[in-house]
């Protein structure tokens, strides 16, 4: 046996770094309760539900290549999940996340044996004919308020405690959300799941033929990505207290914002949403009252960095000087 | 007669929808390009010919001479100034630039127009009906949209398969390769499929603002129309879209007859049953 000429590793000193960062920072944030305001957790609670959503759907579009422009069913879906159980029976709010999930993850599957048989570009639209059948049926539904919605009655969010109890907990589940997002997809993509997503992309022809079931991979991902999906809009609508077919199957705040977060931090990387979230808010806090033209700004940023720079922002760091915070794949060192 | 009514409008309703879908369906031909912007280029037609009457005082329909021409020309700049740098093999970029645009659409014409609902006033056409067997009434305007609709696809259908154009279209979609080599310039080609795709959306956006209501949110949904109309009908297929439109008027027709809350939900609800029994539609185009 010769000596090995090579090594090959994950990680890097900067991702080990990038790690340590990560959980010092999630302890802070953890904490934030005893030394932030209400409002601060209320912002953070919004960045980390944003965060979600955008990591999710690029798991779903940048690496799975599913271009749905239909979350918004399941942001929707989670958040009437959560009011049901609620107002119906009456228990913790909080127990009702999980529920929406199950049951989110439950109907996709059927959707998705519908919107599967849809290509491409079509596909994007077919998931959002399935997000308006899911906000009229929601409209139709009189027990729930119909069109005009309903609130979460009080003695119902008293079962979380006192005020300032209640907003602890459901930041920190805001928070547990983000974390379990994020790292559900990273640990997806280090999975063989991951590597049989990028042989996909790679080639689906070629990697059909090596035995990657294409259609089981895709399934799952997009019933993974659903009930996550629908947790968070469970948990978004219990921030909220009131629900709304418009509010809750909105393109705009569940998809249109969440697809320009990810096309401008960088698509197909999971720093990328990070990035995006980032940058999102930050154009928010300058920008959010010039209204509508704020829109056209963002609409036309995401254009623009599809045509220049396809990758995003992180796309183009990683690409200049080949670092990765998350890293999936694997380095060789050439040893002479 | 309610229920021979309530079909009779759905399938004249049809004919707006087979606009709403036609444009759609000839670049998606030509050049793999799905135009999320495209409902939102109907309410901008729209909106330029209430321009037009308000500014002139011409009739709705005589606007139609400056607003086609206007979209033709603006639908040949976008495609060699944007979206033809965005074709290539992933679908990811036409999608999420025409979704950007589309929100930037959306937006421009809030600024301009308000969120106030218009419409186009078209005078006695309107209301001007003549009678058919058993009391019941047909519109003209609703027989007029559906005859422009036929018009449409049948000069469509003419351009396609009997010009040196639709030759050019029909080579670029088999193979975009091999018609350059050919001697074709696919940009070009590209931006005059876009061209006539916008001018189609042109007559729709003008019919759409005479039939009813109208505000700059309403896009989307005219997009989700046109798209279900040309997947009922098979990809491929122009008369298709038409039957395609049809169908779904007529599903909301019957729909709303039941009970208003379910005119949208019928109509989508047709669409899927048909993805589920017949995926590639009821007509798709023959292979060959």
């Amino acid at each position: 046996m010769s000596a090995p000429t090579h090594t090959i590793t994950r990680s890097t000193a900067t991702s080990r770094i990038a790690a340590v960062c990560a959980i010092i920072l999630i302890a802070a944030l953890a904490a934030a309760p005893w030394w932030g305001s209400s409002a601060t957790l209320r912002l953070i609670g919004e960045f980390a539900v944003y965060l979600s959503l955008a990591s999710l759907w690029n798991l779903l579009a940048g690496y799975t290549g599913l271009v749905s422009v239909g979350q918004q069913a399941y942001v929707g879906f989670g958040g009437y999940v959560l009011f049901s159980i609620a107002l119906f029976l009456g228990i913790n709010p909080l127990l009702a996340i999980p529920v929406a999930g199950i049951a989110a993850a439950l109907i996709a599957a059927p959707v998705a044996a519908l919107v599967f048989r849809l290509q491409g570009a079509y596909f994007a639209i077919g998931t959002w004919v399935v997000a308006e059948v899911f906000r009229l049926t929601a409209a139709q539904m009189t027990a729930l308020g119909g069109g005009s919605g309903a609130s979460l009655p009080v003695d119902v969010m008293k079962q979380l405690g006192g005020r300032a109890m209640r907003e602890s907990l459901i930041y920190w589940a805001a928070l547990i959300l983000a974390v379990c997002s994020l790292w559900m997809v990273y640990g997806l993509l280090r999975s063989r799941v991951g590597l049989a997503l990028t042989a996909i992309r790679d080639s689906e022809i070629a990697s059909a033929s090596l035995g990657v079931r294409i259609d089981r991979v895709k399934f799952g991902v997009y019933m993974t990505v659903a009930g996550m999906t629908a947790m968070v809009g469970a948990l978004i609508f219990l921030q909220k207290l009131r629900i709304s077919p418009d509010a809750a199957f909105s393109v705009n705040d569940w998809t249109a914002f969440v697809i320009f977060i990810v096309v401008i931090g960088g698509i197909g990387t999971i720093e990328g949403p990070i990035i995006g979230t980032i940058v999102y808010f930050l154009l928010r806090e300058f920008l959010a009252d010039l209204g509508s033209i704020y829109l056209m700004i963002l609409g036309a940023l995401a254009i623009v960095i599809m045509l220049l720079a396809p990758k995003g922002i992180w796309g183009y760091v990683a690409q200049r000087w080949n670092i990765s915070l998350f890293p999936v794949g694997y380095r060789i060192h050439w040893k002479d | 007669m309610d229920w021979i009514n309530a079909i009779v409008q759905g399938v004249l309703v049809g004919g707006l929808y087979a606009l709403f879908a036609a444009g759609l369906s000839l670049i998606f031909g030509v050049m793999r390009l799905v135009n999320i912007a495209h409902g939102d280029l109907i309410v901008l037609a729209a909106f330029i010919a209430l321009m037009i009457v308000e500014g002139t005082g011409l009739h709705p329909l005589a606007s139609l001479a400056v607003v086609v021409p206007l979209m033709a020309v603006f639908g040949y700049v976008l495609q060699r100034g944007i979206l033809n740098r965005t074709l290539g093999k992933d679908i990811l970029p036409p999608l999420l630039v025409t979704f950007g645009l589309s929100v930037i659409l959306q937006n421009g014409l809030l600024e301009i127009f308000t969120a106030d609902s218009r419409k186009l006033d078209a005078g006695t056409l309107e209301t001007a009906s003549f009678p058919v067997a058993g009391g019941m009434a047909i519109g003209v305007l609703p027989l007029l949209m559906f005859a422009s609709a036929v018009a449409v696809i049948a000069g469509l259908q003419f351009l396609f398969y009997r010009t040196a154009l639709g030759r050019a279209f029909r080579a670029t979609s088999d193979d975009r390769e091999i018609a350059q080599l050919m001697g074709l310039d696919n940009k070009q080609v590209y931006a005059f499929a876009m061209a006539i795709s916008l001018g189609v959306v042109a007559i729709a956006g003008v019919f759409l603002a005479i039939r009813s209501n109208f505000d700059p949110s309403i896009g989307p949904g005219r997009l989700i129309f046109g798209f279900e109309a040309v997947i009922i009908g098979g990809l491929g297929n122009l008369w298709g879209t038409l039957a395609g439109g049809v169908i779904l008027g007529v599903a909301q027709g019957i729909g709303a007859q039941i009970n208003p809350g379910w005119q949208l939900l019928a109509g989508h609800l047709a669409f899927l049953i048909v993805l589920a029994i017949r995926p590639k539609g009821l007509f798709p185009r023959i292979e060959g």
